[in-house]
């Protein structure tokens, strides 16, 4: 269990992180969601004791992370796959780490067997591919048998196989009962890999929710109905005071489900040839809720918009 | 303990301590075999001599100490120590210990392979190691070696990219402590209280191992006014400081 409290670093005048408080629940995987540069990276790195709080603070299990008796059997963290010598081997640098939390040797091997690296435990970590460094970094998270997980931007440049080898191994965490706190900037990730959400822009928390949630107050629902009798339908659903819009070749209806807009057709005897709610897409969401509180400004925001146009489900 | 096993996992899974100890042994070595080679009457070989060439050892062993910090800052590494180790003095404190210690045994193993080579190339001359001095000035350069990575793991943790530590080092103890010197009046007092100026003073002492010769058989001895004890004791004291200033740097930032 994570709890921040008031937590805030300064970098000279830039605020990354601005009095964030958040709770991550035991035995869960919860994302950590926000644009580039919101603040996710720093807020980990204060987490696991790296960087100094400006003010506020951030406990484990109630302690500080330097509190921490032998941290690497408590916390496990990912924070970046190329934190890794690249002259020294996958098998060396889980061997320091082992060592220095007092975590027996043949735990090295297990952990090397868990992520498939049993093959090239001996070899260079520099000639590793990105897939390879980021399981090499999942098995030195993995090394102390913690109860909690972190991993910042897990997915980031891996390939689909890799992305969903990961996807599968939170769950598996989870489902092991570990608490599992996994940052990204891409919401639809986080739909697939966590239950609970903590969602920041620029340093301050936006919200904290289940996904489910989170992802149903950020989408707006529609539905798209096509009949051959279109302006019969369009007058049935004025009156039932349904919003409507003119598609191509039918009707979106904002503000009714897709089972009253059906019953309301069967009423009136109308031939209906498509009736399908429409979720707007996660990105789109995601950009809506945070948009003022992105880092970099591009002034693109209105091309890309139209570029994630909502897309059917 | 487990923190000094810790730091020698990791200085020894990467190969460079090993070139670092071998350029180390291969141009200290070398040096003093040609200067020792050509000793003759004018130029005669004595135990000082045999230790002509240790500045050469000194600098590489000053690159190691200073990469072993530096290298972790680069790759990331330091963050992974500090996570796995949050009390950052202790892992800083016990990586300074094994390089110095690495540093300890390539400066003994330089020194006495320097002295071996001498007495077969020039069986004439005596350099059977009779005294004290003798004795220091071979032997001494161990220590003289640990004590220099010290501080050169603390300027790595300071500056910590390998290029400006490195560079900083080399033209500290090449070029700035001579210079000092001819700063006008007042630079022979001041260069008399530069450090690698003083531990010469631990190594050389008056020139007994020289032969009582003059300089131009050995090198030059310091004008440090300590005795050789608390020269070393001066350089020792140079480094703790150094290093405490370090950690204390260290601890304050963020990884």
């Amino acid at each position: 269990m994570i709890e921040a409290r008031g937590l805030t670093k300064r970098y000279g005048k830039t605020t990354a992180v601005d009095d964030l408080s958040f709770d991550v629940a035991a035995g869960r995987v919860t994302g950590f969601l926000g644009p580039n540069g919101a603040g996710k990276s720093t807020t980990m790195r204060m987490i696991l004791g790296l960087d100094n709080p400006t003010a506020g603070r951030v406990t484990i299990n109630g302690k500080r992370y330097h509190e921490l008796h032998h941290p690497l059997r408590t916390v496990g963290a990912l924070l970046d796959a190329k934190w890794v010598h690249p002259n020294r081997s996958a098998r060396a640098h889980l061997n320091w780490m082992a060592k220095s939390n007092q975590i027996a040797e043949r735990r090295v091997d297990e952990v090397l067997d868990i992520v498939g690296l049993t093959s090239v435990a001996g070899k260079r970590a520099g000639g590793f591919s990105l897939g390879m460094s980021q399981r090499l970094g999942i098995a030195a998270a993995l090394l102390g048998d913690p109860e909690v997980l972190l991993f910042d931007e897990p997915v980031n440049g891996l390939d689909p196989e890799g992305i969903l080898w990961i996807r599968k191994f939170m769950h598996r965490l989870a489902d092991e009962g570990r608490t599992v706190f996994v940052s990204s900037h891409l919401l639809s990730e986080m739909a697939l890999t966590a239950t609970e959400l903590v969602v920041i822009g620029r340093g301050k928390l936006i919200s904290q929710s289940s996904t489910a949630d989170f992802v149903a107050r950020a989408s707006e629902n529609t539905v798209k109905v096509r009949s051959p009798q279109n302006d019969r339908l369009r007058d049935a659903l004025e009156q039932a005071s349904a919003e409507l819009t003119a598609a191509e070749d039918g009707l979106i209806v904002s503000g009714m489900d897709s089972a009253k807009i059906g019953e309301i057709a069967a009423e009136n005897g109308l031939v209906l040839h498509e009736l399908s709610p429409q979720q707007g897409s996660l990105e789109q969401a995601f950009m809506q809720i945070t948009g003022d509180s992105v880092e970099y400004h591009t002034g693109i925001e209105a091309e890309v918009a139209q570029v994630l146009e909502p897309t059917a489900r | 303990m487990t923190l000094l096993a810790v730091e020698r996992i990791k200085l020894f899974s990467t190969r460079s301590p090993w070139w670092c100890a071998l350029v180390a042994l291969a141009t200290t070595v070398g040096f003093t075999a040609l200067i020792v080679g050509n000793a003759n009457e004018q130029f005669p070989a004595t135990v000082a001599t045999t230790q002509f060439g240790y500045f050469f050892g000194l600098a590489v062993v000053m690159v190691l100490a200073a990469l072993a910090v530096t290298t972790e800052y680069r790759f990331g590494t330091i963050r992974t120590t500090f996570q796995a180790i949050p009390n950052r003095t202790a892992a800083l404190v016990a990586k300074t210990v094994v390089v110095a210690l690495l540093a300890l045994v390539i400066g003994e193993i330089v020194a006495f392979a320097s002295w071996g080579l001498s007495v077969l190339l020039q069986p004439d001359f005596d350099l059977a190691l009779n005294s004290t001095a003798d004795w220091i000035n071979v032997a001494g350069v161990g220590p003289i070696y640990a004590l220099a990575a010290v501080m050169a793991v603390a300027v790595g943790i300071l500056v910590r990219h390998s290029a400006g530590a490195i560079s900083l080092l080399l033209i500290y103890t090449l070029a700035v402590e001579d210079l000092v010197s001819l700063i006008p009046n007042i630079g022979d007092d001041i260069y008399k209280w530069m450090p690698f100026n003083v531990a010469n003073k631990f190594l050389t002492g008056d020139g007994a191992s020289n032969a009582g010769r003059a300089a131009d058989a050995g090198a030059p001895l310091s004008t440090s006014p300590l005795s050789p004890g608390w020269a070393l004791a001066y350089f020792a004291g140079t480094a703790v400081v150094l290093l405490a200033v370090a950690i204390a740097t260290a601890k304050r930032r963020d990884a």
